[in-house]
């Protein structure tokens, strides 16, 4: 594929190569376009919003701007990349399969407070990179086994998973508290939270920055989940039975298998986020803690299309909004809360342009015949038919 | 045109230089068209001609890139079905669109324009009105889904013409109807153009086309091919008339179509020529034996109840019967889809009642499946990925998991060459095919690679005069060489085609087997009917 797109507009006609490039191209642009358009119009409303609130929003965004990147913003963004990537990997892999996997705050919490609760402990008996090692995979299975449950009803008896998997967030949720509050509680504190990991124990920084190694992890796995889902069979087989599940049935492909594989890939790179995320940056977990990853990442997997590379540009996105905003937030004196509106706007748009372009593919005019008419009646007015 | 009525009365349609282009295909290239009140105008064409393209354009679901629309001599802009139905243009689609948990009535009134309270008693007699201009008895409490496939068709055509619309356009409609439905579809047709409705009325089938058509007309890869009048098809012979529609039909290819249009036209001379159980059957080897096999239907659909037959090597089993007793199961239950609740299904002598479906694909079991679209391939895949999505995993197309496209593309491309299918290129997605091109991808698949058993499921189905043939004859060449197969079909003519045996089922259960002979028809019409006394399995 990569090979066939290299080829320049115009001499696509070449005897082996049967589909126009130009064709593909313009399907790129249009991709792009559609990706894109989203995000620049919610930023443009947000604009609009902070200005009927009396507020400036050039300066906003150059706050954003500000915070987010320069004099070493980018920092914090990074390291806030790191479990939202996780957490928008495993995402990607089970709506690809057309799974809607939305147990993610179980999966993470009750992940976050096993690494915060035997953290402390595994990093002053083992060596680092043993008790490293070990803290992850205990996170993973946490968040893979806490799949398990849905990923069977679904794959033996159809249960609809959106239920089951929100269900079994809500005890992951109560869990993972009872455990902050119960055999975790640090001793030394009436706060309801587990022991803190001590500051020369958490994932060592990168040559002279505040970044830890953790983003170099989920970074490095954006490509393997991309070959995972593009170039091998359990890939394919997941995009069969999330484009057309009677198909998969009909060519054989063992839907048990590829649904409960699928669901603890999800839960592993969920429970991996929550362990890099506490090892990295929090170093011990609060009761009724939920830093809400998932909410915030799911209009980016979806605007990047389900693909694992276009994904990373979104989040490092939203993690500069996120870390700058908040920042802008204050001193424009407004509730952090804003940049959920900013959020919320983008899926807003996203959906009016989704629409709107399958009405192109359709071959009907962007606008709808509603609001054509609409456009069209004062002009009317001024010339009445003959 | 010979005899000139004095006042030319306003069509009702003129489409004038329709052009639509998708990518890598120029669905309709110029076409102009009128379509007269109290007249059925025919749109004959093979499958990937553009007929549904031009309809789809009609009844406002695509947009024409150039050319124009009158509508009573207006010229109109249809740019959603709702235009389409406003400015009095009914559309019945190949695809029932009713909902089936609902009653007639019911799935009436959705189509009406909406008011906050439903007026039942209006649509009650509304459609007593239209049940007798089309000269049917509906029963408006009926629950949809339970009426027979010819009724629900009658209610889609009340449906479309609820709000009075003018213009009938019927997309295929005989392709799921028994030969009485289309009887009974072509009387109604009659009333409708009594009453001075317009009908497009669009086919594949020239038989059909000369049948109801007042006016027919010739569509080929896009264009306009040709039209014949009323004063045509008045005076000139069948045989002339057929020889012209061919002619237009297929071009240059006319010579050995012309043999397959007379070989499905004429019976008596296709018995002579491959009918009669001799030849065919051989004693030896049976590849696939059901032995008293159960198995549940899903929802609606029936299920199968002690099922038994055996098919040897070499030999092609005919399964008769009208759509719904249990076809499906029955292919799924050997294809291994569906469980078997009770009884065994046999490969080779070896019960297979605990393979998987992949399992069975291996040992030569292929299943051509007549869901097409629903589940035989996947729209968003492309030509290639699609050929290969039985072999997912399979060396030498992966290796340690990872797909080798060139290889695959390599094989692809001789399989598209193989079994002729028309495709812009090998990453075109397959959804884009024309029915005709989906059932060669579907053929190339289960047939390369050793097949041994195939179940093929209405394999010809909504396909072209031409491209039927062609399947047909795919099936003979493959039992030639050694293979068995299992024809489950609702099309009897293409059964005694095919056929040594042809067993029927009727109500979940197989009532009887058939040697293919002189007065096969008959025997199996009175089982399929119920007259013949099925022998009761204990």
């Amino acid at each position: 594929m990569a090979a066939e797109s290299e080829v320049a507009p115009g001499i696509g006609l070449a005897p082996d190569v049967p589909a126009p490039a130009p064709a593909r191209l313009t399907r790129w642009w249009r991709i792009l376009l559609r990706s894109l358009a989203p995000v620049i119009l919610a930023l443009i409303a947000g604009g609009l919003l902070l200005l009927a609130l009396g507020r400036d929003p050039v300066q906003f965004y150059v706050n954003v701007w500000q915070g987010g990147v320069e004099s070493g913003g980018w920092q914090n963004s990074a390291v806030l990349m790191t479990p939202l990537l996780l957490i928008a990997l495993g995402l990607i892999v089970v709506f690809r399969a057309g799974i809607w996997n939305l147990g993610y705050d179980g999966q993470y919490l009750l992940a976050a407070a096993l690494v915060a609760g035997f953290g402390p402990h595994l990093l002053q008996t083992w060596p680092a990179p043993v008790a490293y090692a070990l803290l992850f995979l205990i996170a993973g299975s946490a968040g893979a086994l806490w799949t398990v449950v849905p990923a069977v009803l679904k794959a033996w008896y159809e249960t609809n998973e959106i239920i089951t998997t929100l269900m079994m967030s809500f005890i992951g949720v109560g869990i993972a508290n009872i455990l902050v509050k119960g055999p975790f509680q640090d001793p030394t504190v009436n706060i309801p939270q587990t022991r803190t990991i001590p500051f020369a124990k958490l994932l060592p920084n990168l040559a002279g920055t505040r970044v830890n190694l953790g983003v170099l992890v989920a970074l490095g796995a954006v490509p393997i989940v991309y070959y995972l889902l593009t170039r091998t069979s359990f890939g394919l087989r997941l995009e069969v039975l999330g484009a057309n599940p009677r198909a998969a049935r009909h060519v054989g492909i063992s839907l048990r298998r590829v649904i409960v594989t699928t669901f603890v890939w999800s839960g592993f790179l969920i429970g991996l986020a929550a362990a890099l995320d506490i090892l990295g940056l929090w170093a011990y977990v609060r009761a009724n803690w939920n830093p809400g990853y998932g909410d915030t990442v799911i209009p980016f997997v979806f605007l990047a299309r389900l693909n694992p590379l276009v994904i990373v540009p979104f989040v490092a996105f939203y993690a500069v909004l996120s870390t700058g905003g908040d920042l802008a937030a204050q001193q424009a004196n407004l509730p952090t809360d804003f940049l959920l509106v900013l959020v919320a706007l983008i899926l807003l748009f996203m959906t009016v342009i989704e629409y709107l372009g399958r009405r192109r593919d359709l071959g009907h005019s962007y606008l709808t015949p509603g609001l054509r008419e609409a456009l069209r009646r004062p002009l009317m007015r001024r010339r009445p038919a003959p | 045109m010979a005899r000139r009525q004095s006042p030319e009365p306003v069509p009702a349609i003129e489409l004038i230089d329709i052009t639509k282009r998708f990518p890598g295909v120029l669905a309709n290239d110029r076409v102009s068209l009128t379509v007269r009140h109290g007249e059925v105008h025919c749109l004959l064409g093979e499958n990937g001609a553009g007929k549904s393209t031009l309809i789809s354009i009609l009844s406002g679901m695509l947009r024409p890139d150039a050319g124009s629309i009158r509508v009573n001599g207006a010229e109109v802009s249809i740019i959603s079905p709702r235009d389409a139905l406003r400015l009095g243009i009914g559309t019945v689609y190949q695809h029932s669109t009713l909902i089936p948990a609902l009653t007639v009535l019911e799935n009436l009134m959705l189509g009406a324009r909406s008011r906050l309270l439903l007026d039942r008693e209006g649509a009650r007699k509304r459609l007593a009105e239209m049940a007798s201009m089309l000269g049917v008895e509906v029963d408006p409490e009926a629950r949809t889904g339970d009426l027979a496939l010819g009724r629900q068709q009658q209610v889609e055509i009340i449906s479309a013409l609820w709000r009075g619309s003018r213009v009938l356009i019927l997309d295929e409609p005989t392709s799921m109807l028994t030969p009485q439905g289309v009887e009974e579809l072509q009387k109604a047709l009659r009333h409708l153009k009594e009453q001075g409705t317009a009908i497009v009325f669009i086919t594949h089938k020239l038989h059909e086309a000369l049948a109801v058509g007042d006016r027919i007309s010739i569509l080929r890869r896009g264009q306009l091919e040709g039209s014949l009048s009323p004063d045509q098809l008045a005076s000139w012979s069948i045989e002339d008339l057929r020889a012209a529609i061919i002619r237009l039909m297929f071009g240059e290819e006319t010579a050995d179509v012309a043999g397959a249009a007379e070989l499905s036209a004429d019976l008596a001379e296709v018995e002579a020529e491959y009918g009669g159980p001799s030849g065919l059957v051989s004693e030896s080897g049976v590849l696939l034996e059901l032995k008293s096999v159960c198995a549940a239907g899903i929802g609606t659909e029936a299920g199968i109840e002690d099922v038994s037959l055996r098919v040897s090597a070499g030999e092609i089993l005919g399964v008769a019967g009208i759509d719904g007793n249990g076809q499906r199961s029955l292919a799924e239950a050997i294809a291994g889809q569906r469980r078997v609740t009770s009884g065994t299904v046999e490969l080779f002598g070896v019960a297979v009642n605990r393979l998987s479906v992949s399992a069975r694909q291996k040992l030569g079991l292929r299943y051509v499946t007549d869901d097409r679209l629903g589940e035989g391939i996947v729209r968003k895949l492309g030509v290639s990925t699609n050929l290969f999505l039985k072999r997912i995993g399979e060396p030498p197309f992966w290796r340690w998991g990872r797909i080798d496209r060139r290889r695959i593309n390599a094989e692809a491309s001789a399989l598209v060459k193989a079994f002729d299918i028309r495709t812009p290129g090998l990453e075109t997605r397959a959804g884009t095919l024309s029915g005709g091109n989906v059932q060669k991808l579907l053929l190339a698949r289960e047939l390369s690679f050793n097949p041994k058993v195939v179940v093929f499921h209405k394999p010809t189905y909504g396909l072209d005069l031409k491209t039927a043939e062609h399947v047909r004859a795919v099936v003979r060449d493959l039992v030639s060489q050694g293979a068995a197969a299992v024809v489950i079909s609702t099309d009897l003519d293409e059964l005694i085609e095919l056929c040594g045996r042809i067993a029927v089922l009727s109500r979940r259960r197989l009532v009887g087997v058939v040697d293919n002979g002189p007065h096969a028809a008959t025997q199996i019409g009175s089982l399929i009917v119920g007259t013949a006394q099925p022998q009761e399995v204990a």
